[in-house]
């Protein structure tokens, strides 16, 4: 076979996906960009200006303006929904977090024997709809649901619980549906610790909470990075959560997003929305990414 | 010590599982109450599954829906398994970092932002927007996926085998569809099964890419979620689980036998030559 063959067979293998995600993904973000100068116009399509050869690109840039910018940096409303959706996003991570450590470091210490099948049960609700999943808890939280009956069967409670179309509701949510993606690497970071290191921490007198602090912890740290991001990144733009359990009171950024652009039909608008939403992500994804290829190579 | 379940692992464990899991099995449980209040049990009847018969909107939702699933996760495997050999088998090249941004980058990035995105690319480029274009946004957020599925197997195979085809006057192609193909099938089918759940369940990124024409099931779902809690929507939720779990059970069947077969006749060989 000779050599050239090869490389051209290499670059038509490379060029597939490459091309896709260059005109489906990347490209796509240009676009929005350049809608975010535009102006919302009563029209089909709702923008304005469309691109037109006879005018010539001149004209058209011209056009432009970050009305759009300055417009959503003055109004509290979208600041506010930014901030809130960075709080909530964050508060909810940490809660995650808490619910997911115990889970995957029960199941690292569980049987051998026993961690594909309990792999299997926390991969399972992941596979299984999103929407379904939160609609699920509609019918547990709301003030009739299951979790008000069951609490005042046990005598715990008199009133219903008042927790449906709350940011609480939104925090349980989150932490739900983005409960594997975080348990996941922090089971892959703990199974990798070698047990002996803690037998020998035993051995030299150190108490259990101590070895844990001092020897467990620090090595599952790539594993709750990885966690943390996974449920931070997507849970900041988060629309179908706060949509059908938020109250009108939970502000968050994706709602008001979907809102601009399918209720008010101002595209221009959403797409400055999505671009700021972007930037504010930029941080936290380039991270990720960085997290991603160092796994990569030490994996091999 | 790691022989049995030491108190405090099997609290928590036995915690995380009833949070996981008991949200859906009050859910599926529901979808079998003969009362329309989801919340009182009644007694037990199947007759919200039968008015899922007799309901046609709900029907063309989910004919179309299993179109998307079926074409986006297709065609999704096949890029993701080019994209996972391309970031594992590829080495360096020019523009790799930007691929593997790209590769990465949708599997956390919001869903709003990709599919608000999408939908300004098709006005962009004049498509009518219904099932195709659905498809293709489909297409590109679960080949990420699957890639990233792949791209686990494929790293921790032993290169060796296909260099040694190779060596043996295999073409690459040959060496591909005869040596690597079969060694990482197990992670190819599981990436089609995840990229068709991913695609059977969104919501966000086909309502902006579709058009009057097109209505998905969990776009059909949402609209009457949205109008309050019904067992109907119970019912249907309880099939979609219903085929989700029994796809995961065979897959992971598949994976269990297959590995077991390797394991088997790896002890056969080094047996022969022992």
């Amino acid at each position: 076979m000779s050599a050239k063959s090869n490389s051209l067979g290499r670059w038509y293998v490379i060029a597939a996906p490459y091309l896709w995600l260059l005109i489906f993904f990347l490209i796509p973000f240009f676009i929005v960009f350049k809608l975010s100068l535009s102006d919302v116009a009563t029209a089909i399509p709702p923008y304005t200006p469309t691109f037109n050869w006879s005018e010539g690109i001149g004209k058209f840039i011209s056009q432009l303006d970050f009305e759009n910018y300055t417009f959503i940096f003055g109004d509290p409303l979208y600041v506010n929904a930014y901030l809130s959706s960075l709080k909530i996003a964050a508060i909810s991570t940490i809660l995650t977090l808490l619910v997911a450590y115990p889970m995957a470091y029960g199941m690292a210490r569980a049987p051998k024997s026993w961690q594909p099948t309990l792999m299997m049960l926390v991969i399972l609700p992941f596979w299984t709809s999103f929407l379904i999943r939160i609609y699920a808890w509609i019918a547990i939280l709301k003030p009739e649901g299951f979790l008000t009956m069951f609490l005042m069967k046990l005598g715990i409670i008199s009133e219903p619980l008042q927790i449906m179309n709350t940011t609480t509701a939104v925090y349980i949510g989150i932490v739900y549906s983005y409960l594997p993606f975080m348990i996941l690497p922090l089971y892959a970071s703990l199974e990798k610790i070698n047990p002996s290191l803690l037998e020998a921490a035993q051995d030299l007198g150190s108490r259990p909470w101590r070895a844990f602090w001092q020897i467990t912890f620090p090595l599952s740290l790539p594993g709750v990075f990885a966690g943390c991001l996974l449920v931070f990144i997507p849970a900041v733009g988060e629309f179908v959560i706060p949509d059908l359990l938020g109250g009108s009171d939970t502000l968050m950024i994706g709602k008001t997003l979907w809102n601009e652009f399918f209720n008010n039909r101002d595209w221009p608008l959403a797409s400055a929305v999505a671009v700021i939403l972007l930037l504010v992500l930029t941080i936290p994804i380039v991270l990720f990414q960085r997290q991603q290829q160092i796994e990569r190579e030490s994996g091999r | 010590m790691n022989k049995n379940f030491s108190w405090f692992n099997l609290t928590s464990i036995t915690f995380g599982f009833a949070f996981l899991y008991i949200p859906i099995l009050l859910l599926v449980i529901f979808s079998f109450n003969e009362s329309k209040l989801v919340t009182v049990w009644a007694g037990w009847s199947t007759k919200w599954y039968s008015a899922l018969l007799e309901n046609q909107a709900l029907k063309d939702a989910a004919w179309v829906t299993i179109r998307v699933g079926l074409m986006s996760a297709t065609v999704s495997t096949v890029l993701g398994t080019l994209a996972a050999i391309t970031l594992v088998r590829m080495g360096r090249f020019p523009g790799r970092t930007l691929f593997s941004g790209m590769i990465f980058a949708p599997l956390v990035m919001p869903e709003v932002i990709i599919g608000l995105s999408l939908l300004l690319l098709f006005v962009a480029m004049g498509l009518d927007r219904g099932f195709w274009t659905i498809t293709l946004a489909h297409i590109t957020f679960t080949m990420c996926y699957a890639a990233v599925v792949v791209q686990a197997r494929l790293q921790d195979f032993d290169k060796s085998v296909e260099e040694a085809a190779m060596d043996l006057g295999a073409t690459p192609i040959n060496t591909f569809f005869q040596v690597t193909l079969p060694i990482i099938a197990p992670s190819v089918i599981s990436a089609w099964l995840l990229s068709f759940t991913l695609s059977l369940d969104d919501l966000v990124i086909s309502s902006f890419a579709t058009g009057p024409g097109a209505t998905t099931l969990p776009m059909k779902i949402y609209s009457q979620v949205r109008l309050g809690v019904t067992p109907e929507i119970n019912a249907i939720s309880t099939i979609l689980i219903g085929i989700v779990t029994i796809g995961l059970l065979l897959a992971a069947f598949v994976t269990k036998r297959q590995t077991e077969r390797a394991e088997r006749e790896r002890r056969k060989a080094f047996g022969a030559a022992g």
